[in-house]
């Protein structure tokens, strides 16, 4: 059976400069896995290469053995890899329930011009939208503040609310991109929480984060990457105790201090 | 009916009343008929700008529309004096015309966003205008003069439409053509942002890349946008080819794109009927400040500017703040 999504030597240059280079990975159905790495790493570009919001210089993306690398970002999502933004990247001026009605597009049985003419596909479309999303956002914490304005939400709430966009396209893959950047220890691990509920939906996850203390209580596996390079894969445990993770991390081992 | 208040229902029965009922009334007693044509315009204005703000609500700064009331205004021309078309199929075609044009043009330039897309819009009208100017069949400089008016528009025997030249009050004949186009127009972009389809040109004005993410095809949503908007544009202009029997490569010009998009400013981006009123403001203000001869322009521009510091969200931010809070899917 084809990989779940396998990276294989996945190479990015922007000019001279190598962002990422000849990276190789699988995901597996049903898991948490990590991508980290040092500022400059080449991560935001891996997670773009990902999800085909750039076009790889060399090797490709495929998802159960269909290669995505390349698509238009739509079309990649109507194969069931959706992205989140980091910040606060929402429909500012819409409600928190219109921003993940408009997001359950791809779920859409009526046409445009059906939706125009308010058929009763489009009718039917609507209330079953409306249903979804009050149970999305039910599940990350949100119904109360569905008929707020999305631009009024604290930044904890946005990032909820980001994946309940994401959800919403019924995606098999969710790739959330550094969904605890910012937050404080308190609203990381209510942002923990919500990526387990991501998961237990049944949709596999894949992130790219920094927070170090969440990625080691999150995933199942983690996959390091400096100066664009794979440099280890394993368990979160592997990961800690790795020579070169550390190295990378923290700099060169130096016996003279005593590290 | 759909996604509508009954407090909305009433007012907009109400406004097509107005419209059709009591202003020629109004217009007839005063034995002006003048104001009929000046009113026509406003109409005719209005639908062009209804177009602008389409591009408005999804993101684009458009300045470009005189473009396609000159081409819409030229293919009805030419279709109707070379080819003998009746006005009644040289419009919708014209629209057409208009709509397959932006979609070539479209589908590069609007890529761009803010400015630039702005600034290349911008420069549209101008084409248009050398391109008539140029080309053989829309006779350059000189124009196209006697265009036919109207003729009986008939279906399956029974004439809807009677024809325009045997019309007595040809004004008022015109000023009701503009109108319920203008209603028809305005009607079906409510019914478009009360619609999903509002949700998705919204969500294309706030983040195309968070679109592109949720599955929407976001250039074919820009393009059907523009396309619509052109038609529009095009409609606009070919019934004022109607009207005044003739087009030059000047009816049309960057003026009058500029305005279209000030209409929409003037009466707010944020509501779907702003244009309209934008429109009207801006045409009798501008005719109003006639008696002020040479300081026209600046005292028009100095209210303009006041205007759009006092109510960046344009006029009707002043009342219908609940009317906007309704959201789609009604």
């Amino acid at each position: 059976m084809a990989e779940f999504l396998s990276v294989s030597g996945v190479t990015r240059r922007f000019g001279g400069l190598v962002a990422v280079n000849n990276v190789s990975f699988n995901v597996r159905e049903g898991e948490i896995m990590t991508v980290i790495g040092p500022n400059g790493a080449g991560k935001s570009t891996l997670f773009k290469l990902i999800c085909s919001f750039l076009r790889t210089t060399e090797g490709e993306v495929r998802f159960r053995g269909e290669k995505i690398s390349d698509l238009a970002p739509h079309i990649v999502a109507r194969k069931g890899v959706v992205r989140t933004f980091q910040e606060a990247t929402i429909f500012k001026t819409m409600t928190v329930r219109d921003n993940v009605i408009v997001a359950h597009h791809l779920r859409s049985k009526a046409s445009l011009f059906g939706y125009f003419l308010n058929s009763a596909l489009a009718r039917s479309d609507n209330a079953a939208f409306r249903e979804s999303a009050d149970e999305i956002l039910a599940t990350m914490g949100l119904s109360g503040l569905a008929d707020e304005l999305a631009m009024s939400l604290p930044q904890g709430h946005l990032r909820a609310l980001g994946m309940a966009i994401g959800l919403a396209s019924n995606p098999m893959l969710l790739l959330l991109d550094e969904p605890f950047a910012g937050m404080n220890h308190e609203e990381t691990m209510q942002a923990v929480d919500l990526v387990r509920c991501v998961r237990d939906r049944g949709v596999t996850v894949l992130l790219v984060e920094h927070d170090m203390s969440a990625v080691m209580k999150i995933s199942e596996r983690i996959v390091v990457l400096n100066f664009g390079e794979k440099i280890a894969q394993g368990t979160p445990a592997e990961i800690q105790s790795n020579e070169r993770v550390i190295e990378a991390y923290l700099g060169v081992e130096d016996d003279s201090i005593g590290l | 009916m759909i996604g509508m208040s009954r407090q909305f229902m009433l007012s907009s029965i109400l406004f097509v009343f107005v419209l059709l009922v009591l202003v020629p009334l109004a217009v007839n007693m005063s034995g002006r008929q003048d104001l009929f044509y000046t009113l026509t315009s406003v109409a005719l204005l209005a639908i062009a700008s209804g177009g602008v703000w389409l591009t408005f609500y999804i993101g684009r700064i458009n300045i470009g529309q005189g473009a396609f009331s000159l081409l819409g205004g030229y293919v009805s021309a030419i279709l109707m004096v070379h080819y003998g078309v009746s006005f009644w199929l040289a419009l919708p075609i014209a629209g057409i015309a208009c709509s397959i044009v932006s979609v070539l043009i479209g589908l590069p330039i609007l890529r761009l966003r803010g400015v630039y897309f702005a600034m290349t819009s911008l420069v549209l009208t101008q084409v248009m205008q050398l391109l008539a100017l140029a080309l053989p069949i829309t006779n350059g400089a000189k124009g196209m003069v006697s265009i036919p008016l109207p003729g009986a528009l008939t279906l399956f025997g029974v004439t809807l439409i009677p024809d325009f030249a045997t019309i007595g009050n040809l004004k008022q004949a015109f000023y009701f053509l503009a109108v319920v186009l203008m209603i028809a127009c305005y009607a079906g972009l409510y019914r478009l942002t009360r619609s999903r389809l509002g949700a998705i040109c919204v969500s294309l004005q706030q983040n195309e890349e968070l679109s592109a993410s949720i599955g929407i095809n976001i250039a074919a949503m820009r393009v059907l946008a523009y396309a619509v908007s052109s038609f529009l544009g095009g409609i606009g202009g070919a019934i004022f080819v109607a009207i005044s029997q003739s087009i030059y490569p000047s009816s049309f010009t960057v003026t009058d794109s500029v305005n279209f998009m000030l209409n929409c400013f003037l009466g707010g981006l944020g509501y779907v009927f702003g244009p309209m009123l934008g429109t009207l403001v801006l045409y009798f203000g501008w005719d109003l400040l006639y008696r002020t001869a040479d300081y026209q322009l600046l005292i028009f521009s100095s209210i303009l500017i006041a205007l759009m510091l006092v109510l960046p969200n344009g006029l009707l931010s002043l009342r219908l703040k609940a009317l906007a809070k309704g959201g789609h899917y009604g």
